[in-house]
């Protein structure tokens, strides 16, 4: 008949009407500012670089290689290789950024300098809150606005770091385990040189 | 007290008029009552767009504006501000006067349809002995608004939303005005306050009863408790959905395919006048379908006609404003042919009927009970079948003839 239909959705609307008010599941709205739901781990923004420790102006793990500038779709990274180096965890001594810009007016959030970074160094944030008023000074971050500690990286992308935390770990033990075998071997070499083979 | 109450702002108005010099008083008079008017009808509707954002928030399971103000019920102040300091923008190709005339087209007369309407015991700025006549009369020239807003615009789609407009509202012009013909008939006059007048008191079930015995009040003197009321309640509202513009008759705005129709050159202060005449219109025909078929201010039960009457008529107005409210969150929007098939085929018969309904309701005998039920099947019966054998020739699937496309093959 008709107006039949009509009852019905009307019953249906009265039931998300009231529904609303008594059943908190139904309203799904997150009221942002206030409250706010927890990141995805896949979540990213801009890229941020990571570093070991607790001081950032030592340990921070970009050498200035430069492959992320170079690779860098629209060209948002700007390097500055520093002249004075400084030694990496496992005590070699590494170059490393004077100067390290990234402006995330134009950066696209690709994630292609996490991709081909060999140390490990760059990785994407989660923070997206970066509105300013200031369009010109407050986007380009600097190296000191982009360092972060390896114990954020941890927070923010868990599966991730830990994985990249395992193969550090165990590229250092190899290098650890190589200068301890180099320094075997030089040491033979040098013993076998003090003491030469007696002639027969 | 309850007396006190009930007449309070009448007593009130004749204190202020009385503190006046001689001469001034019929112009305070005036100048009170409209005063009134408009300020509870402008503020009623400043509440009611909140209200309206919420309910259909809640419909939709969201809460809904909650920011400005306690439980966002300030967020009316925000909105007026803005369109108060928005740019008033006129195209330039505009015919500049009627582009600006068009607004007040269409507050003015709805202003004036409040004249009529009485929203209490004596209530009423003006007791017009034709006050329906007057209220559908000023309702019609609302109806010019829409066409000097869409043709002076100089814009395809403010003409097209105009068009929409006129086809719509002067189709549903006429079940809206056939509609409320039974109450007249059966009142036996046009002024509003006769017609409430006559749907006072309660019907008593026990009439007869023996000297003594209380007499048990039951159900209020209402036209919507009548076969004919209900069904003209029905079609009155229906019709005055599609003559407020409201969804889900709102084509002429249509949003998703004329942006907003008229409205669509109008920004500012304009778009802010024509959101309230819209609103007021809304206001006022659901006002008139309270005095027509809801009583207009008297109580629903004897034992609540202490609670003052005007609060009875503001209640019965929200009440119908979420019922409008409520529609408008459920049902989608009609295409242009159902709209038109519906007011012509559907909507005009049935308040025909309604009309000969009354009549039988009028002559027919109502002496014993057997009578009188016999009366109530006979009209309730009638105005269903209608109903029914109309719905069936509104929703039956017409076999449309397979397409052919003579130049593409």
């Amino acid at each position: 008949m008709l107006g039949a239909g009509i009852l019905k959705g009307m019953a249906v609307t009265a039931k998300n009407f009231f529904g609303s008010y008594t059943d908190p599941s139904r309203l799904i709205t997150i009221e942002y500012p206030e409250e706010r739901q927890p990141l995805s781990e896949n979540a990213r923004s801009f890229p941020f670089l990571v570093y070991d420790g607790d001081d950032a102006t030592k340990a921070i793990r970009c050498v200035a290689c430069q492959i992320c500038e170079k690779e860098c779709p629209p060209k948002c990274i700007y390097i500055v290789k520093d002249t004075v180096k400084k030694p990496d965890l496992t005590g070699k001594m590494q170059t490393q950024p004077k100067i390290f810009d990234i402006d995330i007016s134009v950066c696209m959030s690709c994630q292609i300098c996490a991709e081909v970074c060999p140390f490990d160094a760059i990785k994407m944030d989660v923070a997206f809150e970066l509105s300013t008023g200031d369009r010109f000074g407050k986007l380009l971050l600097h190296k000191q606005d982009l360092a972060k500690s390896n114990t954020y990286y941890n927070q923010i992308h868990p599966t991730e770091a830990r994985a990249v935390d395992a193969r550090l770990a165990m590229e250092r033990a190899k290098a650890e385990a190589k200068v301890r075998e180099t320094a075997a071997k030089l040491a033979q070499a040098a013993a076998a040189r003090i003491e030469p083979p007696k002639p027969a | 007290m309850s007396d006190s109450l009930d007449q309070l702002f009448v007593h009130l108005k004749h204190w202020l008029v009385d503190l006046t010099p001689e001469p001034w008083q019929p112009w305070l008079s005036i100048l009170l009552s409209i005063a009134a008017i408009i300020g509870v009808f402008a503020g009623l509707f400043a509440i009611v767009t909140v209200l309206e954002r919420k309910g259909l928030g809640r419909i939709q399971n969201r809460p809904g504006p909650n920011r400005v103000g306690p439980a966002g019920f300030l967020q009316f102040a925000a909105d007026g501000i803005k369109a108060l300091t928005k740019e008033d923008i006129v195209p330039a190709a505009a015919d500049k006067f009627v582009h600006f005339l068009a607004p007040f087209v269409l507050v003015v007369p709805v202003f004036l349809a409040y004249s009529v309407l009485p929203v209490g015991r004596n209530m009423v700025a003006i007791d017009l002995d034709a006050g329906v006549l007057f209220f559908f009369a000023v309702g019609a020239a609302t109806e010019l608004s829409p066409f000097l807003a869409g043709w002076s615009s100089r814009n395809k789609y403010s003409l097209l939303g105009a068009m929409r407009a006129i086809a719509q509202m002067i189709s549903y012009e006429l079940p809206l005005v056939l509609a409320a013909i039974p109450v007249i008939m059966l009142a036996g006059s046009l002024s509003l306050v006769a017609i409430v007048d006559h749907q006072g008191g309660f019907w008593w079930w026990n009439a007869t009863a023996p000297d003594g015995a209380a007499p048990w009040y039951w159900l209020p003197k209402w036209n919507l408790l009548k076969p004919w009321g209900l069904a003209g309640f029905i079609l009155f509202l229906i019709a005055a959905t599609a003559e407020s513009n409201r969804s889900p008759f709102d084509l002429p705005e249509g949003e998703s395919e004329i942006i907003a129709g008229y409205f669509v050159e109008y920004s500012g202060f304009k778009f802010a006048l024509f959101f309230l005449g819209e609103y007021l219109g809304m206001f006022a025909i659901s006002g008139l379908a309270i005095t027509l078929f809801l009583g207009g201010y008297h109580a629903p039960f004897a034992f609540l006609t202490w609670v003052p009457s005007w609060c009875w008529f503001f209640a019965k107005l929200l009440g119908l404003v979420a019922l409008f409210i409520w529609v408008r969150g459920t049902l989608p929007r009609l295409r242009m042919d159902q709209l038109m098939n519906f007011a012509w085929k559907f909507l005009l018969p049935l308040t025909l009927i309604n009309i000969v309904v009354a009549g039988l309701w009028k002559y027919l005998p109502r002496a014993t009970v057997w009578q009188i039920g016999l009366r109530w099947l006979a009209c309730a019966a009638l105005l269903f079948g209608a109903y029914w054998l109309l719905g069936r020739t509104m929703t039956r699937r017409r076999n449309w003839a397979k397409r052919t496309y003579q130049m593409a093959s």
